[in-house]
């Protein structure tokens, strides 16, 4: 249930985002989902991707700073509620959300995030029935 | 084990009589061979027989890195040209370089005291001595290396570049001591890390690190990480190259070659001699010489001089660890500020690499240090919130070191370039207007 994340620090100049992605592509490696935080002076990028082992070796290689961070993927209907309602049982149990981003695909949304205490996270939801997605579905999606 | 018993302990009298006699014979040989020196000393009625001990020396004139550009390329020699064997060269950050030149008993003189600076590292005939410095008109390299061979070690010339080949030959050949630049040391570890070498592999065991200024705290990581003792050396061309002085085992300052470079302290402003013991600026008269004898030169290096016996058994005076050459001193809004502090907080804080660049500019007629900093691989978190917080420690400790403002910035690794001579660690955007 644990997804690795890559996390890469960018300084905030031009051309650097599209060479990352430019690097992942040469070397076949998927990106599933992508997400960016931002500062005046530097962002970090989030990205899952397909193969997140060879990603951080290819990335160190080429001078990134990277490293992989536990994340969890939550799979909920798409429709108003459904996230309310997951965020509710965390923060009943006062596990803190770090970051989250998300996205869509049809009936399905699926938010990735990256709280205080993965493994706690991740029992939580599941004896509330909420639907976590494998690691392998995400990076092969 | 002490190279030359005789002069490395000789009692302080019998010292100061040594020098007072040859800063008389080198008086003589400037006066009568070098205009530059015959003028400035006829000007201030001194004869060489005036000269009758080293307390003449306060009285003599001061020599100044402009005085050698001025007479660029010979005009401070004092042999004829036919006597100079060997050109060597340091590149100015403006203008032309400076040229300095040697006779064969100057190149004989330089491997003696190299020979001795090797020796009280530690380093023995049976030593394998991987020489990373740069050959050519650079000091290091060549300096080093005949040095060596006098001590009977075996030298690899290696000099600087390729890195990986560098490790490779390293480890095949059995290199026992390492001669470079402290952050080329740094880089080899970093690859060394990298790449997975087996650090037990590596027979390495000291280091024989200068030619540019390094913290204590920097020396802490390099002997970490390489897992070797590595030793300060001080040197500079104009004086002779690296031999100048250098830290015997105890690491507790560097011994001067005071028979051959007689040191002083002064004021940078007054140009008095300052007391034993009191910071100033670094200054040296080269006794013994031929090629290019300087009275008085004015390192910019700031320093002080212990005369205390060392535990080594040695009664050479010991200069204090230079803080960096005044060529490196920064002074933003009327702060004296050398880089290696700032290096000295980054290794302290220990959450960064120590590898920075320091951006000067003005803004509104006030002085502004950017202070950039490369986030590494094992401190990056990825949240901006724990990234920003990283920023404000480090700003935080460097205003509470430097006693003023600065901007952090974190740039990706490998930001700069890593190079075997010195790297360019400060920009000053001042004086380009
Ligand atoms: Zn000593």
């Amino acid at each position: 249930m644990i997804i690795k994340q890559l996390s890469v620090f960018l300084e905030n100049k031009a051309g650097r985002l599209t060479e990352l992605t430019g690097i992942l592509g040469n070397a076949g490696i998927n990106m599933t989902a992508l997400s960016i935080a931002d500062t005046s002076e530097f962002g970090i990028i989030r990205v899952v991707v397909s193969d997140p082992e060879k990603a951080l070796q290819i990335l160190k290689e080429h001078n990134f700073s990277v490293n992989l961070t536990d994340v969890v993927c939550l799979m909920t209907e798409n429709q108003p509620g459904a996230l309310a309602r997951a965020l509710e049982l965390l923060s009943a149990e006062r596990i803190s959300i770090e970051y989250m981003y998300a996205f869509s695909i049809g009936e399905r949304a699926f938010i990735i995030m990256k709280t205080e205490d993965i493994n706690r996270t991740i029992e939580l939801l599941r004896k509330n029935n909420i639907e976590l997605l494998k690691a392998d579905e995400l990076y092969n999606m | 084990m002490i190279w030359n018993e005789k002069f490395e302990t000789m009692p302080r009298e019998e010292m100061r009589k040594w020098q007072g006699e040859k800063l008389r014979e080198m008086v003589e040989r400037v006066y009568y061979n070098v205009p530059f020196y015959r003028k400035k000393l006829q000007e201030i009625n001194i004869q060489p027989e005036d000269i009758e001990g080293i307390d003449d020396l306060a009285r003599l004139p001061f020599t100044s890195k402009t005085d050698l550009r001025d007479n660029y390329p010979y005009g401070l020699f004092a042999v004829p040209m036919s006597e100079i064997i060997r050109i060597h060269a340091s590149s100015g950050t403006t203008g032309k370089p400076t040229v300095v030149g040697y006779t064969r008993r100057d190149i004989a003189l330089w491997s003696e005291v190299v020979a001795r600076i090797l020796t009280s590292a530690g380093v023995e005939r049976d030593d394998y001595i991987h020489v990373a410095y740069g050959y050519g008109l650079f000091t290091g390299g060549l300096g080093i290396h005949y040095g060596s061979e006098k001590v009977g070690a075996t030298v690899i010339p290696i000099s600087a570049g390729n890195t990986k080949k560098q490790l490779q030959l390293m480890e095949d050949l059995g290199s026992t001591v390492l001669a470079c630049t402290p952050s080329y040391a740094l880089y080899l570890a970093e690859t060394i890390e990298e790449l997975n070498i087996d650090r037990n592999r590596l027979k390495l065991r000291v280091g024989i690190f200068g030619a540019e200024p390094w913290s204590d705290s920097m020396r802490k990581k390099v002997e970490e990480r390489l897992n070797i003792k590595a030793i300060d050396i001080y040197g500079l061309s104009e004086i002779i190259g690296p031999g100048v002085a250098s830290e015997c085992e105890y690491q507790d300052g560097l011994h001067i070659n005071e028979d051959h470079f007689i040191p002083e302290i002064i004021d940078p402003e007054t140009l008095e001699v300052l007391p034993p013991g009191e910071r100033g600026e670094l200054v040296f008269t080269t006794v013994t010489k031929e090629g290019l004898p300087l009275l008085r030169y004015r390192t910019g290096d700031l320093s002080r001089l212990v005369y205390e016996k060392c535990r080594c058994g040695r009664t050479l005076v010991r200069m204090e660890k230079c803080l960096g050459r005044s060529d490196d001193m920064l002074i933003i809004r009327g702060v004296n500020v050398f880089p290696s502090q700032i290096e000295s907080v980054l290794l302290e804080m220990g959450e960064t690499e120590p590898h920075y660049r320091l951006i000067v500019d003005r803004e509104n007629n006030l002085d502004v240090l950017e202070v950039q900093v490369e986030v590494g691989d094992q401190f990056f978190s990825d949240e901006i919130r724990k990234l920003e917080q990283l920023t404000n420690k480090i700003r935080k400790n460097i205003e509470s070191t430097l006693g003023i403002g600065v901007k952090v910035k974190l740039v990706e690794p490998k930001t700069f370039e890593r190079c075997e001579g010195k790297t360019t660690r400060v920009i000053d955007r001042r004086k380009l207007d």
